[in-house]
This record gives C-alpha cells, structure tokens and sequence, in this order.
C-alpha cells in the first residue's frame, strides 16, 4: 500500500496510522461566523496533486504530525527523518 | 402491434416506441452472413455551440442528458468525457440497488430511483438484467441492531419493503452464513429489504447512451475539458460566486454554452474549481474483487456494516466482493494487497466455507465522498454551472433518478422538491442530511 514517513517511527505501513484529513488553519471559534466555521468544517481543496494533510501514528508513537503527498502519485515530499530534529535542524 | 409494445403500453414509460434491437434470429442470420452489428451511437464532429454541455459520461451525466431530451425536449445537448463512456464508478461498481436509507429525504430519492430502474428495460429498450433478489444488511451488534430498527420504521412510514429479522431468518436467506454464536462478532439479526438487488452497470450506460442518441444528444468521447468559461465572477479571474458560465474550454478547441454541468464524480473538484466553486468533497478510491465462478449458492445481497465487507453472487456464478473506501485521499485507483487480506478475512469470518475459493481480480474506483453521505445536487453560485456530484460510494443506484430531476432543476431553472434536501448551500447554513448510518459500506 503507502509507506508513510513518520517523523518520529520512520517509515510505516499506513494501515498503522489514521488519516485525519486535509491540514487547514482553524479559525478563531470565538470570532469566526458561523459560516466561516462551516467552511472549515466542510469544504476540501482536494487537489490532484500536493497536499499538505495529517496522520495520527495510531499504532506507533501516537502522535499528530503534517505531510506533503501528491494525491496523484502518493509520493511523499521532503519525508521527515527520524532523529534529524534532535540535531537542532527539522 | 408486436408483444414488446403492448408489454410498453401497459407500463408507464416517458420513452419513444421502437422495435426490439437484438433476437436470437437476428443473431443467426449476421452469423450466417458474417455481418457485425450497427455502430448503437453515432460518433459526430464536434460543435463550436450547445445548448447544454454535460462533463463526464457516466450514468448521471448521461442519464441527464437523456431525461432533457425525452422529458423537456431539449436536444441541443452534448456529453463530453476525458475517457470512454462508463470509464468513471459507472462502469466500476459493484452494481446494487436498495432505497432503505436512514433519512426520509434518502428514501424518497432513492425510492424513486428503484421505480424507474424496474421500468428501464422497458424504457430504453435493453435488458439490464435487474435482479431484484433482496439485500439484507447484519447487525453483529446491539448498537447496529438499533440502527436497522431505526432504518426499518422509517422505511415503513414510506411505504418501503424493509424489516428487522432475526438471524434464524437470516440463516434461512442465506445458508452459507455462520449465523452461530462462534465467531468474534456473532450475526445478531438483519435489516431486509426484498426489492433491493443488482443491475448490470454496463447496461444502464450503454442504454442510457443509445436512447439519448436517439434523441439528438450527441456523445464525445476523449474529450477532456480543460477549463470552465466564467464571466463576472468576483474571482479575480472573473469566476466563481455572482459570475455565469460561457462554456468549456477541452482538448479539441472551444465549446460555447450557457449550461453547463458537473457530473465527473471522482474528478469533481477538478472540475469545479474551473468554475471558481468550492466543494465538500474529498475523492478516495473503493476497492472490489471478484472470485472465480462457482454454482449459485448466495441468493441475496449481504452486507456487513460492522466487518466492512459485502457480496454477492452474479449470474456467472462468481462472488462480487467490496467494503469501504480506502484510508486516505487520492486519485490513484492502485489496488492494494491490504484491502484483500482484509476482505478476506472479514469474509471467512462470515462464510467460513468458502475459504478454498480464490480471487481472479480486484479494482478501484474513485469515490466524491461528502461529509453527510448525501449528494450535491443543482445550482452553484456560478449561473448556469450546476452540479450533480458527491455520489461517494452510492451513486449507481441513483443515477436514473438524478437525471431525471437534474434535467428538470435545468429545464425549469427550479429545483425539485425531491432534491432539494441535497442542495451545496446546506454546508453553510448546517443542513446537513447525515446518511453514514446507511450509506458507509452498504452502497
Ligand atoms: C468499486 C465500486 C463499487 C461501487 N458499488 C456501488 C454499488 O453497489 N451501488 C451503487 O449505487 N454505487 C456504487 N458505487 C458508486 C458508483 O459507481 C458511482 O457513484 C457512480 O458510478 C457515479 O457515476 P457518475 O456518472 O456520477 O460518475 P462516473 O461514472 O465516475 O463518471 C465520471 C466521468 O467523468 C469523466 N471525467 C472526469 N474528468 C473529466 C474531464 N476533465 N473532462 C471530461 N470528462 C471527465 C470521467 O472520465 C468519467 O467517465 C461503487 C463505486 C465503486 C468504485
Ligand atoms: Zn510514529
């Protein structure tokens, strides 16, 4: 299926993770209307090709963290290497 | 006045008489003469301006275009497709049919679907082998026994055929399931929907496409649009919200036209964005395989919410597996070996007899997954571009039925009362029509 990179596990299969979805900025829930909520709530750019998206290592380490694939191909863009942000540099 | 018309004359249909196309003495006489058979659409030029331009032949796009000639007359009407008619989930899925969804707006809409699927073969002059063989859905738990409960008395109140039985019921519908206590989620009873059952996908777009040549609509095939013309929109390019649609740009040049419609499924956000319109859709591929053949031995449809699995027997003998879409957004329909392990194993712990038996292929599909389970149906911000989107892992069984209430959301510029529920408005204003409790796995 799909090796996801995942910055702290390394490589996984994905069925060991959950895909949350597309990774947008929430709005402020205190100052957002109600439409610009439903927005954030509902609508998807969906592109065919980079996207920027979250995955919950749910078997692994357990936790949250953004990729870049392209829906097109399933190629994983700049894939995080586990340990390298122990080094000072992500 | 041959059997075939007065058959037509006691039935209700909206579609023009002609004459029976294939016999088995027709057969033997191209045999003997070593003829082939006619071209059933004419493949013609294409024009600088339409009426109505429909992006994307699968059932709905071409559904739609036959229901604006036959039903309103507007003929002036073409069907433009990247790819060969049926290419998209028209041609890919698993081919069932049912209207026991969960919300009274599903069960109408889908209600009326299933009438005009048992008038089709009829209507359009082709057998769609509609096997009208029943569809059970199990419960494996006490919560999923509720929601069957659930489904069944608001099928009731409609009028629908649909029941709660128990799984000694279930067991004598379909002997091959292991409805003992053994296995890890034990068969705790079952939704039952007699008129529910399978139809031959090819056929419905093979029959909606002929009919609609007949009358006029012209069908292009490997022709991809490109862009969606927009005047006066408030994007900077002149599209989206307030603007009106002028027509298509595709790979073979320039299509004037001040009707417009998005019926690309998988590949509608691509489209829509074309036209500046944002949509709640995210595409993900469904995954099915099928067995080698064996004798018929499942009489129904049997769907399992809970182990993510469905099947049924074709005429052929061979076993049509699927389950639910795959875990992540993409556009890529790789299958994968996860999907059949999983299936397989989900399967065996319903029918464990049939362990023995191997897969010959499996495919993928992609799948316009909305957030509710419901369709997109009308108008958009942009005039005149209308959406017919959304159909997830759904929209077999809904294709006759939306096309004939887009073709009249086109013709009277209204929309219909029995899609109005389904309108893109509802994700701002929070009338959502949640039909995941029905629509997630069983299709
Ligand atoms: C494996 C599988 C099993 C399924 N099982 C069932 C089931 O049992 N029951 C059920 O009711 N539903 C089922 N579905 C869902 C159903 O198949 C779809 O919802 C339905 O076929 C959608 O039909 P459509 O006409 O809207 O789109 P499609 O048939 O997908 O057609 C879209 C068309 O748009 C064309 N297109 C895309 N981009 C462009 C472009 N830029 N220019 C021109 N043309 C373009 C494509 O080539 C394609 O032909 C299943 C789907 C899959 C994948
Ligand atoms: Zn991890």
């Amino acid at each position: 299926m799909l090796l996801v990179p995942c910055p702290h596990c390394g490589p996984r299969n994905a069925s060991d993770l959950s895909y949350k979805g597309e990774s947008h900025a929430r709005p402020d829930p205190n100052s957002a209307t109600a439409e610009e909520w439903r927005s954030y709530l509902y609508m998807e750019d969906n592109p065919a090709g980079w996207l920027r998206e979250t995955w919950y290592c749910r078997s692994g380490c357990r936790r949250f963290f953004v990729l870049e694939r392209d829906t097109a191909t399933n190629e994983f863009r700049n894939p995080p290497v586990p340990g390298a942000k122990l080094g000072g540099k992500a | 006045m041959t059997l075939f018309q007065s058959l037509r004359g006691s039935m209700k249909s909206n579609a023009v008489s002609r004459p029976p196309r294939y016999s088995a003495a027709g057969l033997l006489v191209k045999g003997v003469k070593q003829e082939s058979w006619p071209r059933v659409w004419r493949d013609v030029p294409l024009k600088k301006s339409y009426d109505v331009v429909i992006v994307g032949g699968g059932v709905h796009g071409l559904a739609t275009a036959y229901y604006l000639a036959a039903n309103h007359g507007i003929t002036n009407v073409a069907i433009v497709d990247k790819s060969y008619l049926g290419s998209g989930g028209s041609g890919r899925n698993t081919a069932i049919v049912r209207s026991n969804y969960l919300t009274p707006e599903g069960v109408a809409f889908y209600d009326r679907s299933l009438e005009l699927y048992n008038s089709m073969a009829v209507d359009l002059n082709i057998n769609v082998m509609f096997s009208e063989r029943g569809h059970m859905t199990l419960a494996h738990t006490d919560s999923a026994l509720r929601t069957m409960h659930w489904r069944a008395e608001v099928n009731k109140l409609q009028n629908i055929d649909s029941s709660v039985i128990d799984p000694a019921e279930v067991k004598k519908l379909a002997p091959s399931l292991d409805t003992s206590s053994d296995p890890r989620y034990p068969i705790l009873g079952a939704l039952y929907h007699p008129p529910g059952g399978t139809i031959r996908h090819d056929a419905v777009v093979w029959g909606y496409a002929r009919a609609a040549d007949h009358l006029g609509v012209e069908m292009h095939q490997k022709a991809e649009v490109l862009d969606i013309l927009v005047e006066g929109g408030d994007g900077p390019d002149g599209k989206g919200s307030g603007g009106r649609v002028t027509g298509v740009r595709t790979n073979r040049g320039d299509i004037s036209a001040p009707i417009v419609v998005n019926c690309t499924a998988g590949w509608a956000t691509l489209i829509s964005d074309m036209a500046g319109v944002k949509l709640p859709i995210s595409t993900r591929p469904l995954q099915a395989a099928v067995t080698e053949p064996v004798k018929v031995f499942l009489p129904t449809v049997v769907v399992s919410g809970s182990l993510h699995v469905y099947v049924s027997q074709t005429d052929r003998g061979e076993l049509v597996f699927g389950a639910s879409v795959d875990p992540f957004n993409t556009y890529s329909v790789r299958g994968s070996l996860e999907f059949t392990e999983e299936l397989a194993g989900h399967v065996l712990e319903l029918m464990p007899g049939i362990s023995r038996m191997r897969l010959l292929r499996q495919w993928a599909g992609l799948c316009d997954m909305t957030p509710d389970y419901s369709p997109v149906m009308g108008f958009t911000p942009v005039e005149g571009f209308f959406c017919d989107v959304g159909w997830g892992t759904y929209g077999f069984k809904a294709g006759p039925v939306s096309g004939e209430q887009m073709a009249e959301c086109i013709a009277t510029q209204q929309t219909p009362k029995l899609i109005e529920p389904f309108k893109l408005s509802r994700f701002s204003t929070g009338e959502l029509v949640g039909e995941k409790g029905a629509a997630a796995v069983g299709h």
